[in-house]
């Protein structure tokens, strides 16, 4: 998942570091609280939003079935940035807004964005009852459980309803979740077992939808090593009701590899550095890129050899910054459905 | 071969007659110097408003309004949240000290590309500095100079090309500067917006949706100055076309003798016309060049009262350095030629029509037919009917200036045939032989001098009118400072907490502290300043109301009634009976109008109670002191003293009427220079056009002088019939010029600057204006009156002698 700390951070890094100067960014000593290890998460609270750390954010990914028996993909993601640890009312709050919404279906992809300033209104996240906003897109609940998702771009619209009945899942330690070797860190959990029914508004026409969504929260302060370019990261449901988060962060010739193993009883066990295997199969150009849309993916403590395909290989999110996300058929051992994200090529 | 010897044979015409040349070349260069210096001023006039539009977007981007100018906050949040794409904007007017400021509020995250200025787009390290607090300011270069370190401001940067005297800041920041506090003041919308949104006013009632337009509200406001700017330039031109007429009429009449010879060698007729017209060509591009040089000189000098001008009035602010297009050069230089073509078309014409051998008769073409004289009169009759109709019906600014063009045309016209019929009749008055001569060949003279003196009849139509109209301006604006500036002194408290202090200290040692606390807001969708009044006997007395409801002062003072100056009444139609909704309360009765000269903007009086309750941090630092005349100097000086204020913080009443008419002066300083010059050029014109006649002439004169009548004799009745034809030019002119004067008084006026003045009449003006018409006949008719006196006794045989 830390491959969205890369998008957050290279949008808004230049110019964080130059309005911020130079004291100590890596270490918090900017003012910015940091995660720590041992800390407890709590729950409302935490859903809601952290201006203390400098991003955050809500990240919602759907694989859904149209009653047209297609398959199609849902993106729904707020990001929130702070250019200074100190709060303001209105207009001087710190805290800016991001958002993407992408909707992909075998054949077509649509991307769309929105940015807003904090403190007036415009957007923001609420934790009890839950919602989180910026414009007409939202994620409402009466609590994290039970979700309405709305948003829409040019071409697209999307209305879904999302009900979990599983736990939450907490990466790394209870939720401390390590990002490189050097010990940069984020808070991060996820509802990984939505089922969701809804609907898809394309130029076509309606179409009525159902599926499965995992929702993504993670914060942090710390920027990335200076030698990450980039990075894979795979949300998997597997048919047997088992799943798995899991990314690399790609380093010079190697990769730092980690992830979550989430059982179908919905516990989850921590994956070490190396135990995720992760490698492209096949390449496909889009917008002037060549990516990766086929990967063959081992989890040999859990039995896992799989390979995964874009369900749309042009799945580009040509938003600012640009990045590849969309949905995946999962095939080989095990069959199911999932969402990939690619950043840094 | 023949054609240079034909040229130059031609050209060497020009060369004996040099102060011919020189009037010709100074002719047509005054000419298009004033065409072009105006062009010049109006160029970077519209020039600064399209960039102002363009900074706000008002080129590009739609926007949402609302009726009484402040959108809530809430609203763009509401209409965000309904998915429309808009973006929040504030623009106010920020005063600091004796200056001020527009500021302009942008949000650089949901703003659409090109709405804040190029280069501030480069910044991006900038982003966190300038959104939070104390925020970064933007302006041009010698905005940010002239506010040097000035405090309560954010940090200010340089910002190559933006406009003068405007500050872009963050939409916090500004809000903040402008204290007002949750409010915008539009909302500009992306060229695409996605379909199927709700509707707006469901959302946010009260919005209005405008286009995007091209130079903005500013250069709708200031059109009427600019037309009456090009008005006086086209005046200025086309009586400068009257000198180059008789310019080039004297040099074509003279040289006859040169085309006949040279037709007699064999040179052919179009040939000649042809040469001729490249000479005349080539002498308007030596004119144009010098022409639009000096217009240069006129705009460069103007520039600056005009610039003050625009921004006294409407609040419009215009660079103050010229820069100028290759097509404005090019355009002086165009407009030269056609002048000069336009001046010349007659001369060629007649050439044209020539008999080869023809005994040159001048005097031929200068015997108008009486036919030609019945068509003009028709013509003017047309004219002045149409005057009538848009004196009675026109309506607008356009309106004006057409009543203004068919009246001067058409008493142009009319012109000669009054004359001929003066002069008739006093032909008809005339007893003895002399003086039956001399109306006889005045009139015989008309239809030569008939184009100058219509020069001359505009140049003093215009003065008279022009000048009554600031006359009655000026008297009408004294009067109302006098009567507005009703206290002895005014003060200004550097901080609320010295305010406080002050009222207490006045209240001991004065009749009465008054409080003069205003705040801007948008009222009717144009910012407008709201001033709260004490209860008090002095306004009662001496505040210039034009209209008010009974009742009007109780009504102030209780807070149920507004007063709205003149400007905003014409404007919204707003006069007693009326309502007006202000920021924070609707309803407010509209009790009463005061005139208000000199201010583009409208102006709203409440109560000082009202004024305090609906904004409750209105600054409260300014005061006028009511105190016996003879005590107000003492005061004065005590206050400064104890409160250790510095000197432009008290002023007396004579120091701000001073001021006052020092800005009413410099606004119509353009105006007064544009006016001497004109009447310059016509005089000019005159001269030419009686030299001109002094040459053709001789024939008439040779006979009389052989008749018995000395030289001198026949100079003075040369001087004396000039003196009396711009005597009666003078006189038909003053009621042209009073007519102009209602014309500007009542129609310009009100549409241009929203203020309607009573017409005064100063007859000693017209004296002056006499004595000066006279001086410039005079001084024209005396050159060829005293070439007259001098003349060689055989030249004047040599009229009987020679063929011609």
């Amino acid at each position: 998942m830390s491959a969205r700390l890369a998008v957050l951070l290279t949008l808004i890094w230049v110019s964080l570091a130059q309005a911020q100067g130079f004291a100590g960014l890596g270490s918090g000593g900017d003012g910015f609280a940091t995660p720590r290890r041992g800390h407890v998460l709590s729950f409302p609270v935490d859903h809601g939003a952290h201006p203390d750390f400098r991003i955050e954010w809500w990240y919602l990914t759907a694989n859904l079935t149209g009653a047209d028996g297609r398959d199609y993909g849902v993106q729904w993601t707020l990001f929130r940035t702070a250019l200074s640890p100190q709060d303001g009312p209105g207009w001087s709050s710190p805290q800016i807004w991001f958002a993407h919404a992408g909707l992909t279906t075998p054949d077509r992809h649509f991307a769309a964005e929105r940015a807003a300033r904090g403190g007036i209104g415009q957007a923001g996240v609420t934790a009890d009852p839950f919602e989180a906003w910026i414009d007409d897109w939202q994620m409402a609940g009466p609590d994290l459980s039970n979700l309405s998702v709305h948003a829409a771009g040019t071409g697209f619209t999307y209305t879904l309803d999302l009900v979990a009945d599983g736990p939450l899942t907490l990466h790394g330690d209870r939720g401390y979740s390590v990002k490189s070797e050097t010990g940069q860190a984020s808070y991060y959990y996820s509802q990984p077992g939505y089922a969701v029914q809804g609907t898809l508004s394309l130029p076509e026409g309606p179409v009525q939808v159902t599926g499965q969504a995992w929702l993504d929260r993670e914060w942090s302060s710390q920027p990335l090593a200076a030698d990450q370019s980039g990075w894979d990261w795979v949300s998997l449901h597997f048919d047997d009701g088992t799943k798995l988060m899991g990314f690399q962060l790609r380093q010079g010739s190697g990769a730092f590899t980690s992830g979550t193993w989430i059982g179908a009883d919905g516990v989850a066990q921590p994956l070490a550095n190396g135990a995720l295997q992760m490698a492209p199969l096949s390449w496909h150009k889009v917008a002037g890129r060549k990516l990766p849309v086929s990967w063959a993916v081992r989890l040999p403590e859990h039995g896992i050899d799989v390979t995964i395909d874009a369900v749309n290989p042009d799945a580009w999110m040509g938003v600012t910054p640009p990045y590849w996300e969309g949905p995946v058929r999962i095939s080989g051992a095990q069959s199911g459905r999932g969402y990939l994200e690619m950043t840094g090529y | 071969m023949m054609y240079r010897a034909a040229l130059s044979a031609l050209l060497s015409h020009w060369l004996r007659h040099k102060v011919q040349l020189a009037s010709l070349l100074l002719g047509l260069a005054l000419a298009t110097a004033l065409w072009s210096g105006v062009q010049a001023i109006n160029a970077q006039a519209r020039d600064s408003y399209d960039r102002a539009a363009a900074v706000l977007g008002q080129d590009r981007f739609a926007r949402l309004t609302a009726a009484d100018g402040v959108v809530a906050q809430a609203d763009y949040v509401a209409l965000r949240r309904a998915g429309w794409p808009v973006s929040p904007m504030i623009e106010g007017r920020l005063r600091l000290g004796e200056d001020t400021w527009r500021v302009l509020g942008i949000d650089p995250v949901t703003a659409p590309k090109g709405v804040a200025p190029a280069g501030m787009r480069a910044s991006a390290a900038d982003f966190a500095a300038f959104i939070r607090p104390p925020g970064l300011a933007f302006g041009a270069p010698e905005t940010v100079a002239a506010l040097g370190d000035q405090p309560g401001l954010p940090p200010l940067r340089g910002l190559e090309g933006a406009l003068p005297g405007l500050l872009i800041m963050d939409i916090g920041i500004a809000q903040a500067l402008l204290n007002m506090p949750d409010q915008l003041t539009a909302l500009v919308l992306p060229p695409e917006v996605g379909a199927g949104l709700p509707p707006v006013q469901t959302i946010a009632s009260g919005l209005v949706l405008t286009a995007p337009r091209a130079g903005g509200d500013i250069a709708r406001l200031t059109d009427s100055f600019h037309l009456n700017l090009t008005a006086f330039g086209l005046l200025s031109f086309a009586v400068g076309l009257f000198i180059v007429h008789a310019a080039i009429g004297l040099g074509f009449e003279q040289r006859r003798p040169i085309f006949r010879t040279l037709r007699a060698l064999g040179l052919p007729l179009a040939a000649l016309c042809l040469l001729l017209a490249v000479e005349v060509a080539l002498l308007a591009l030596v004119a144009g060049v010098i022409g639009v040089a000096l217009g240069y000189g006129v705009a460069a000098a103007l520039l600056p009262d005009v610039a003050a001008t625009l921004r006294g009035l409407y609040g419009a602010e215009v660079a103050g350095a010229l820069t100028l297009s290759p097509a404005w050069w090019l355009g002086g230089i165009g407009i030269a030629l056609v002048g000069a073509a336009a001046a010349a078309a007659q001369s060629l014409w007649r050439l044209w029509h020539m008999p080869i051998l023809a005994p040159a008769q001048p005097r031929a073409w200068a015997r108008a037919s009486a036919r030609a004289r019945v068509l003009q009169m028709l013509v003017a009759a047309v004219l002045g009917i149409a005057a009538l109709a848009l004196a009675r019906w026109g309506q607008g600014i356009v309106a004006g200036f057409a009543l203004l063009g068919v009246m001067l045309l058409g008493a142009a016209l009319a012109l000669p045939s009054l004359l001929a019929a003066l002069l008739a009749g006093a032909a008809r008055l005339a007893r003895r032989p002399l003086p039956q001569w001399f109306w006889a060949d005045t009139r015989q003279q008309l239809p030569g001098l008939s184009l100058a003196l219509m020069a001359l009849m505009l140049a003093l139509a215009a003065n008279i009118g022009v000048g009554t109209m600031v006359a009655s301006f000026r008297l009408t604006f004294t009067g109302w400072l006098d009567q507005r500036l009703t206290s002895e002194l005014y003060i200004r408290a550097e901080t609320e907490d010295q305010a406080v202090q002050l009222r207490d200290w006045l209240t001991q040692r004065a009749d009465a502290v008054l409080p003069i606390w205003s705040v801007e807001r948008p009222v009717l969708g144009a910012p407008v300043r709201i001033y709260g009044i004490a209860d008090h006997q002095a306004y009662r007395d001496n505040w210039p109301l034009i209209a008010a409801a009974p009742g009007v002062w109780a009504a102030l003072a209780d807070g149920s009634g507004v007063l709205v100056n003149e400007q905003l009444a014409r404007r919204q139609n707003l006069w007693p009976g009326a309502t007006l909704a202000l920021p924070g309360k609707a309803g407010l009765r509209v009790v009463g109008v005061y005139s208000d000269y000199g201010n583009p903007q409208g102006q709203v009086m409440i109560g000082v109670d009202l004024l305090t309750t609906l904004f409750p941090d209105v600054p409260r630092l300014r005061h006028a002191v009511r105190i016996a005349p003879d005590k107000a100097a003492a005061l004065a000086r005590e206050v400064r003293a104890a409160f250790d204020l510095p000197a432009d913080n008290v002023t007396d009443q004579a120091a701000i009427k001073a001021f006052s008419l020092g800005v009413f002066e410099r606004t119509f300083t353009v105006t007064a220079a544009l006016n001497v010059l004109t009447l310059g050029v016509a005089g000019l014109a005159l001269l030419l056009s009686l030299l001109t006649l002094a040459q053709m002439r001789l024939p008439q004169l040779a006979p009389v002088w052989a008749l018995g009548l000395t030289r001198a004799q026949l100079a003075r009745l040369e001087l004396l019939r000039a003196l009396m034809l711009s005597a009666l030019v003078l006189v038909l002119a003053v009621p042209v010029g009073l007519a102009l004067a209602w014309a500007l008084l009542e129609v310009v006026n009100v549409a241009a600057f929203g203020w309607q003045l009573p017409m005064h009449v100063f007859p000693a003006d017209w004296l002056r204006l006499g004595a000066l018409a006279l001086l410039a006949g005079g001084l024209a008719a005396l050159w060829p009156a005293i070439r007259l006196a001098r003349m060689a006794p055989a030249d004047l045989v040599k009229v009987f002698a020679h063929e011609r």
